[in-house]
């Protein structure tokens, strides 16, 4: 399978990474050599074979549903861009 | 008198506790050493005051005749270990200005234990690349170079920075990160001692997340008992990662010196690809000679999925990093490109933040995780993960440990490789380790004929990093270790 200019912009709208029109056919390369790099495991007889969850065997581990950790709201917010009164600040969303 | 910094961890630990040495003149040392050192970039954040108080604080215990397993060493941390309020941004643009609030789990562990922090190492953005070369904060130069050349060399990566950190001698020892080689593939590079342990063995909680499922933090040393010192006190159960297996950290330096007699060591066929160089295949021979000399059986094997674990691993890897980097937005933290609305913000941010291999990764793992294609991608792949862990499950029943080597080849020039595949394929021996999930390490094991070091990986069974240090020792013990020379 390789990727064409337009599934290259779809791609990158769903990641959310702007790339200009002039850049989209050195991207579709770049990617369709990893892609072509991947196909070879269509080499590898795969019937019956369950895909690997976890490494190790272990049962999930599980605790009580309670409130552990918390009530710093200034630490949570102290690396953002923009905040307010202990609030994430973002572009309008809402008109 | 002899220079501090030259003192390995074990060495220094003994002359700090029989006060001949102060944990605050081993610091400055250290800190004088990273000053000479700056054309190196191996740090991208200093802590010079930090490490004097946690010094001075190392010195009081000491003189109380207390003190932790790494009272009063100095190390290097790697970048993506939150650490708290200082430089914390995986070497990316994107997490500028980022200081956590917390520290990780491995940091806190060797705080606990005495140790005390250098500062940030430089590394691959967000851990991804083998040449250091992706880092927002500039390439790492490697202490090592050719025979009769100055030219510069890569220290490998993605844990590059702390390779060099080691093998220069600017830290006793750093912490690393291993998902498909980062630690390893480095410490072959420098002439280091690099052990990614079995995943579950350290904690994740407060690393920057890359690929979960494959993610392992480490030590990179300047000998396998400084490995071993280290990743004691790095390893831990911890309740804030559900995946941290519920094991008690034995004590690996009781491992090191153990007869490798009788021990049975595989080596795996599948790892002598056509057109290997004939230096790495004889450094393996001369590797599993030394090890057959102490009384171990070499046992030919083979794990037949080898070729595929590459392929697979980067749709995995991947697929993962486009799940966990989907938190850098522009909202939380780091940096922000303000657009004309949210969406528009959140692209520009990204695409301004991110490097070309990180938006690439992102890419292709958006591309294999997106509708109608995700059984023929991830699912494949990891069904090829499980045929390459049953490899290994069965050569367990053959053999203790297995021997190949670390890398395809020594170290390579800035520049030389640009080409995404072919840098992959650095990992070509390392990354199988990571999908099974299983414990390695490299070992320094000769120099190739332009004088570069060379390094042999061991592979063991989950949880048995003892056997790994112990037949690391013996092979240290036979090749003898490897010093840069100072030239910076």
């Amino acid at each position: 399978m390789s990727v064409d200019e337009k599934t290259v912009r779809r791609v990158a709208r769903l990641a959310r990474i702007k790339v200009a029109d002039a850049d989209l056919p050195k991207l579709a390369g770049e990617l369709n050599v990893i892609l072509n790099f991947v196909e070879q495991l269509n080499e590898v007889n795969v019937e019956n074979v369950e895909p690997l969850t976890s490494v190790v065997e272990q049962n999930m581990k599980k605790r009580k549903d309670v409130v552990t950790d918390g009530h710093y709201p200034k630490a949570i917010t102290q690396n953002a861009a923009a905040s307010e009164d202990d609030f994430f600040m973002v572009p309008k969303v809402v008109e | 008198m002899t220079n501090l910094t030259n003192l390995t961890i074990a060495e220094a630990r003994a002359k700090l506790k029989a006060r001949e040495i102060s944990a605050l003149e081993l610091t400055e040392s250290y800190i004088a050493a990273i000053e000479k050192a700056k054309i190196l970039n191996a740090y991208v954040a200093e802590t010079p005051d930090q490490a004097r108080a946690m010094a001075k604080a190392s010195d009081a215990k000491l003189a109380k005749g207390e003190g932790g397993s790494l009272e009063g060493i100095p190390l290097g941390i790697k970048d993506l270990f939150a650490t708290k309020g200082v430089h914390t941004q995986a070497c990316s643009h994107i997490l500028d200005g980022f200081k956590p609030g917390y520290e990780s789990t491995v940091t806190q562990n060797l705080w606990d234990a005495g140790a005390v922090m250098l500062g940030k190492l430089n590394m691959d953005e967000f851990a991804m690349g083998s040449s250091n070369e992706t880092s927002y904060y500039g390439g790492v130069t490697n202490p090592w170079r050719r025979h009769n050349s100055n030219a510069q060399l890569v220290p490998g990566g993605s844990s590059g920075g702390s390779a060099t950190a080691v093998a220069a001698h600017i830290c006793a020892a750093a912490t690393a990160t291993d998902t498909g080689g980062s630690i390893r593939q480095p410490a072959a590079f420098t002439g280091t001692v690099g052990i990614k342990p079995t995943y579950g063995r350290v904690s994740r909680w407060g690393t920057v997340a890359f690929a979960s499922s494959l993610d392992q933090a480490g030590p990179i040393t300047r000998d396998v008992r400084d490995a071993a010192i280290m990743l004691k006190a790095m390893a831990s159960v911890d309740d804030k990662d559900t995946t941290s297996v519920d094991l008690p950290v034995p004590d690996y330096e009781k491992a090191i010196g153990k007869s490798v007699k009788g021990l049975r060591v595989g080596i795996p066929k599948e790892y002598r690809p056509d057109g290997l160089s004939s230096e790495i295949n004889a450094v393996w021979d001369k590797g599993a000679q030394w090890l057959k000399e102490q009384g171990a059986e070499i046992v030919e094997i083979s794990l037949p999925h080898t070729k595929y674990a590459l392929p697979a691993y980067y749709i995995v890897a991947p697929a993962e990093a486009s799940s966990n980097l989907a938190r850098y937005d522009g909202v939380r933290y780091g940096l922000r490109v303000p657009g004309d609305d949210l969406i528009d913000t959140y692209e520009k941010t990204r695409a301004a933040g991110f490097g070309p291999e990180v938006q690439r990764r992102v890419m292709i793992g958006t591309y294999v995780l997106s509708a109608g294609y995700y059984d023929a991608y991830y699912v494949k792949a990891q069904k090829v993960r499980t045929l390459i862990k049953q490899d290994f499950d069965k050569a367990w029943s053959k053999v203790d440990v297995v021997l190949t080597p670390a890398t395809p080849s020594a170290a390579f020039a800035p520049g030389e490789i640009t080409d995404p595949v072919q840098m992959y394929l650095n990992d070509i021996f390392t990354v199988t380790v990571n999908m099974a999930g299983l414990p390695g390490i490299a070992v320094p094991a000769g120099l190739s004929s332009e004088g570069l070091p060379l390094g042999l990986q061991l592979i063991g069974k989950p949880f048995d990093e003892e056997t790994l240090f112990q037949t690391a020792y013996v092979i240290e013990q036979a090749a003898g270790k490897f010093m840069a020379k100072n030239w910076w």
